[in-house]
């Protein structure tokens, strides 16, 4: 836009509508040299809804005509000047809209609350080689390589064992499909990678409850200290014995039958209990009740983050082999999300043990409505005073939280007291 | 006629000062739209002035209005500055809908004035929402509801109506007649021309009040507030005027004539208010040009606030679809 | 657990009762709610106990009634809004889309509307085409309102509560099979009124559903047990926003997913979901998803006729058979 001063003013085809791109100039109402006041009609524009009187919105002399009619001019264009007479009559200068940036960035079709769109990480993080694989773009650029390895584009395949695929470094030209049009469908998959492949999807479902599972375990933990008065004794116990027992007993045995020390410490307390049935059972209703079976609540801690708290039944009828391979099945489904919805709250203690990865020593919080929780510390070696004499000792530290309520000093004293003479004959256990 | 209504001097270039700060304001926003700074649709209230400014003198702070798409008069009268109206048409964020609405959706929670609505007669049912719930929670505040004549044929008028009596809501129902609807004319579309007799139809009190004159406007207004007062039940004001310009910024006008306009420019509410003070020695032609250009200061100087408003950033498009979380109390 | 056994309706009417006593500002208004009790009886005896200043007979004028409820939200009441089905609520779409939804947004965000419409749907009595609708989708196509679909006793117990409790407008959809059936009704709310729930867990494939329907893939989830196909049960309860990542997260185990779905197939919610399974699942897929969702024929008065239109628990076996053997 050019403007030789202030003084002088430009007529332009002018936005008559919200569509209007464009308009017929028609008639000149005026000319050159003639004078206007504002609001005056000067010229007839035509337009898709009739012919329309334009007026002039300053008050002057036309000093310039630029088109004539009949002529379609896009909307903006300077038709003619007028040099003003008042000199009060200084208008605002028109200056076109700012140029929009008209890139829309993309945004997600699922309604939202917030503007961060939710994402489903597809990534398991677990110890295969898939850390390099992202969402679909990334996938999608590898996955014909899977293909063109071995003959372009002749295999159809789901999308699920396309990136299974990619993730074993599978030829899928090798595999029959048994799906629609030949697809290969996961069934069509070699057992082993199948397997893997569960515990990769089994694992994300985890980790997409996870933030629910935060949530419930911050809710049972807080409840819990808000709720049950717990206090803290702990005792060393004497392993050398059961561990010399472990020992020997898993010299003679393939590595899947091993007898892990947590079997031996699930056994003592199970045994413990049936003579300290006190700390066995739940506190609900401001009342005590005991449980009539002895199921012990296992912590086991996810990869990913959070942990799940299953139950083995009935630890006091199981000889250690059964716990033991009770240890193993519900460590592994723990890990996967299989558990069953009964062993996930049927518990009536439970106990947490980190082995070596722990610390000296745990004090846990009770999960409710239960009313103890046993945690095991690390092995320690230290050197023990026995019979006046130093000798090199295995040493665990086992801790008591209680509820108050039900339990005092006395009766967790003796109970500590009473599972370290336990683990002192494993071979009884 | 209402004893609290004044006829003095002071009071009525007050009112001369509204309606031609609507005007003018008017006259300016075709200038801008011709301009392209405001966009979409611009519905002008040239003509209808008096109606918008009899009444808004009339109300307290605390009385709520709805209004309809042609809706900078009422905004102007009722008091929202200049500089957020013009704001919001050019569709800035120092705009008083935030740019959000452009020119048919005028909102501001301060000043109770609930817009600023496109669905014609659309306004009708929520006015009478309001009116419930003033009622409910023993408030004395009064809902008006301005629509034009064309929302007698729609559904939702009779129903709103009808629930107004039904329920004895304080509403201000004030139709402002104009002739057309858009661009058809009354007797085209109504086989009962005379308004204020619908009104009876529901059992509702009314009168019907020469829009051009703004004296009229206001006394009639005030005697309608004391019986929704006193009786707690409705009121129906048919205002009878004439728009100058078309429905729109888009229109040919093929459906009236050139003369027709003519005839009701001379008997417009500025002019004739104008006239009347002028002849009675209460106004000279100092004081007119002052006013006007105070008034074009004002305009100018909301251009310049609107101009200096910032367009909001394309991240926040998906903004205030829904309450923040966290948020406790309705608006 | 303290937990009751109520009727639908019965879960229903505890709920509106809970929403007046806790909160003056709540009000019940819709047609015959009042001295008629409610067209399926769900407000019976509200009308003696809380009175007509609480419990508002309305006039036939679901535009007018709706509008008004919007505008006492907007100036600061707790309205319920009964519209007596969704077949009716055509008649307040506009003040429902152009008001309710907009409101908001239109003021910059000067206003919220904190009104909650609830309406009976579905099909299965027999009401032929202008009362058998199911129009969730419609609603929930809207950015600006949010949709429920309470198909439990527990949900339909305390999603109202909750509902009145969000600033902005919520609409509740309730399925009129589902009245007189009884149930366990829980406590509290069985979770926040935005999640899906995990109704019955499976590896197989998933079933996603919400409202009416969910009864129907429950019992088909019990067929395939003994047919070996072990199907997972998800309970979108809320249908705008939808809670993707519940039923992505159930896919991406099972692999597989139909969407069972009362609304006529075309444009369907059932449509929407499955576009978000391929967007953000695709990878995960070992079979199309399917849907299962109604015949596109306005309902038909004949029960046979009826019910053939409607999906159903044969359908879902088949499907998920077809599914599980790759056809």
């Amino acid at each position: 836009m050019d403007r030789e001063n202030d003084n002088v003013k430009e007529i332009v085809m002018p936005s008559l509508g919200a569509d209007m791109a464009e308009g017929m100039l028609v008639e000149w109402l005026v000319k050159r040299g003639d004078s206007v006041k504002r609001g005056d009609i000067i010229a007839v524009i035509e337009t898709q809804k009739g012919a329309i009187d334009m007026e002039v919105y300053y008050t002057g002399v036309i000093s310039e005509i630029l088109h004539e009619p009949v002529v379609t001019l896009p909307v903006g264009t300077v038709m003619a000047r007028v040099e003003l007479t008042e000199a009060s009559d200084r208008e605002v200068a028109a200056t076109a809209a700012p140029q929009m940036d008209t890139t829309v960035p993309e945004i997600d079709t699922a309604p939202q609350m917030d503007t961060t769109v939710p994402e489903i990480d597809t990534a398991p993080q677990m110890d295969i080689t898939v850390s390099e694989i992202n969402t679909a773009p990334q996938i999608d650029t590898t996955s014909p390589q899977v293909v063109t390895a071995a003959g372009r584009g002749s295999v159809i395949a789901s999308p699920i064992v396309r990136k299974v695929a990619l993730e074993k470094r599978l030829d899928l030209t090798s595999i029959k499909g048994s799906g629609p049009l030949g697809a290969i469908l996961l069934r069509d998959l070699p057992e082993t990678t199948k397997e893997m492949r569960v515990s990769t999807s089994a694992s994300k479902q985890l980790s997409g409850v996870t933030k629910s599972m935060r949530g419930a375990i911050a809710a049972a933990m807080t409840k819990s200290k808000n709720e049950i008065p717990h206090f803290y004794q702990s005792l060393d116990i004497e392993l050398s014995n059961a561990l010399a027992w472990l020992k020997k007993t898993n010299e003679d045995r393939s590595p899947e039958l091993h007898i892990l020390l947590l079997a031996l410490l699930l056994k003592a307390v199970a045994k413990t209990l049936t003579k300290y049935p006190d700390l066995n059972g739940f506190y609900q209703a401001n009342q005590f009740v005991h449980a009539e079976e002895i199921h012990i609540g296992n912590v086991i801690s996810l990869r990913q983050g959070g942990l799940v708290v299953p139950a083995i039944h009935h630890v006091d009828k199981l000889s250690v082999d059964e716990t033991m391979q009770a240890i193993r099945d519900i460590s592994a489904r723990g890990r996967n999300g299989h558990l069953r919805s009964s062993e996930l709250t049927d518990a009536s203690i439970t106990i947490t043990n980190m082995g070596e990865r722990g610390t000296d020593s745990v004090f846990a919080v009770i999960y409710p409505p239960q009313v103890a929780i046993i945690g095991f510390g690390k092995i320690r070696k230290t050197p023990q005073l026995v019979d006046g004499e130093l000798v090199n000792s295995e040493v665990m530290s086992v801790c008591l939280s209680a509820d108050h309520r039900v339990i005092d000093g006395m009766l967790g004293a003796k109970f500590l007291n009473a599972l370290s003479k336990q683990l002192q004959k494993p071979e009884l256990l | 006629m209402n004893q609290k209504l004044r006829i003095d001097r002071v009071h009525l270039i007050h009112q001369l000062r509204q309606m031609l700060r609507i005007r003018r304001f008017e006259e300016k926003c075709t200038q801008l739209y011709a301009e392209e700074k405001i966009r979409g649709f611009l519905h002008l209230y040239i003509g209808e002035e008096a109606i918008a400014v009899g009444v808004m003198s009339v109300l307290k702070p605390e009385d709520q209005i709805v209004a309809t798409y042609r809706e900078h008069g009422h905004a102007l009268a009722h008091g929202l500055s200049m500089g957020s109206i013009l704001a919001e048409m050019f569709g800035r964020t120092n705009g008083c809908s935030r740019g959000r609405g452009g020119s048919m959706h005028l909102f501001d929670k301060q000043m109770n004035f609930y817009g600023g609505n496109a669905i014609v007669a659309g306004g009708l049912p929520l006015a009478a929402g309001l009116a419930m719930a003033n009622k409910k929670q023993h408030r004395e505040a009064v809902t008006v509801c301005f629509f034009g004549e064309g929302a007698v044929a729609e559904g939702e008028f009779h129903e709103a109506m009808n629930l107004a009596v039904l329920w004895k809501l304080p509403v201000l129902f004030v139709c402002e007649n104009n002739g057309y609807a858009m661009g058809t004319a009354l007797s085209l579309s109504e086989s009962e021309t005379n308004l204020a007799r619908k009104a009876s139809a529901y059992g509702m009190a009314s009168s019907q009040v020469d829009g051009m004159n703004v004296v009229d406007v206001e006394s009639a207004t005030s005697s309608a507030l004391e019986l929704i007062k006193a009786t707690s039940q409705p009121y129906f004001m048919e205002c009878k005027t004439y728009r100058f310009r078309g429905h729109s910024s888009f229109d040919g006008q093929l459906y009236r004539e050139k003369e027709e306009i003519r005839q009701w420019e001379e008997k417009g509410p500025v002019i004739r208010l104008q006239n009347w003070l002028k002849e009675n020695n209460h106004f000279n032609e100092e004081e007119l040009d002052e006013l006007e250009s105070e008034i074009k200061a004002e305009i100018e100087a909301a251009i310049e606030f609107a101009e200096g408003g910032a367009w909001e950033d394309i991240r926040d498009l998906c903004k205030d679809v829904y309450s923040p979380t966290q948020e406790g109390e309705p608006g | 657990m303290n937990a009751q056994t109520l009727t639908y309706r019965e879960a229903l009417r505890a709920g509106i009762e809970q929403a007046l006593e806790d909160d003056e500002r709540v009000f019940l208004m819709g047609e015959d709610v009042g001295r008629y009790g409610g067209c399926y009886a769900v407000s019976k005896g509200l009308f003696d106990y809380y009175g007509e200043q609480r419990i508002i007979d309305t006039p036939l004028c679901e535009s007018g009634f709706v509008g008004v409820g919007i505008g006492a939200a907007l100036g600061g009441l707790r309205p319920i809004v009964e519209v007596m089905t969704v077949n009716f609520s055509l008649l307040a779409m506009d003040q429902i889309v152009n008001s309710a939804a907009t409101l908001r947004h239109m003021s910059g965000g000067q206003f919220n509307i904190p009104v909650v419409i609830r309406m009976a749907c579905g099909a299965g009595r027999q009401l032929a085409a202008q009362h058998s609708h199911s129009w969730e989708n419609f609603y929930a196509h809207i950015p600006g309102l949010k949709v429920l679909s309470p198909a439990t006793h527990s949900d339909a117990r305390h999603m109202l509560g909750q509902a009145l409790r969000d600033p902005d407008p919520v609409i509740i959809f309730e399925h009129v099979m589902l009245l007189n059936e009884s149930g366990e009704v829980s406590e509290l709310p069985e979770a926040d009124m935005e999640s899906a729930l995990v109704r019955r867990q499976g590896d197989d494939l998933t079933l996603i559903t919400y409202g009416g329907c969910l009864n129907k893939a429950l019992a088909a989830a019990n067929k395939l047990a003994e047919l070996n196909i072990s199907a997972e049960v998800v309970d979108l309860r809320c249908l705008r926003p939808l809670d993707t990542d519940t039923f992505l997260a159930s896919v991406e185990k099972t692999h597989r997913a139909i969407i069972i779905d009362e609304g006529w197939k075309t444009c369907s919610l059932a449509g929407e979901i499955s576009a978000i399974i391929m967007d953000q699942g695709f990878w995960t897929l070992d079979a199309p998803v399917k849907r299962l969702c109604t015949a596109e024929v306005p309902i038909p008065y004949p029960s046979h006729l009826e019910q053939a239109a409607l999906p159903q628990v044969e359908q879902i076996v088949e499907m998920a058979q077809a599914i599980m053997e790759g056809r």
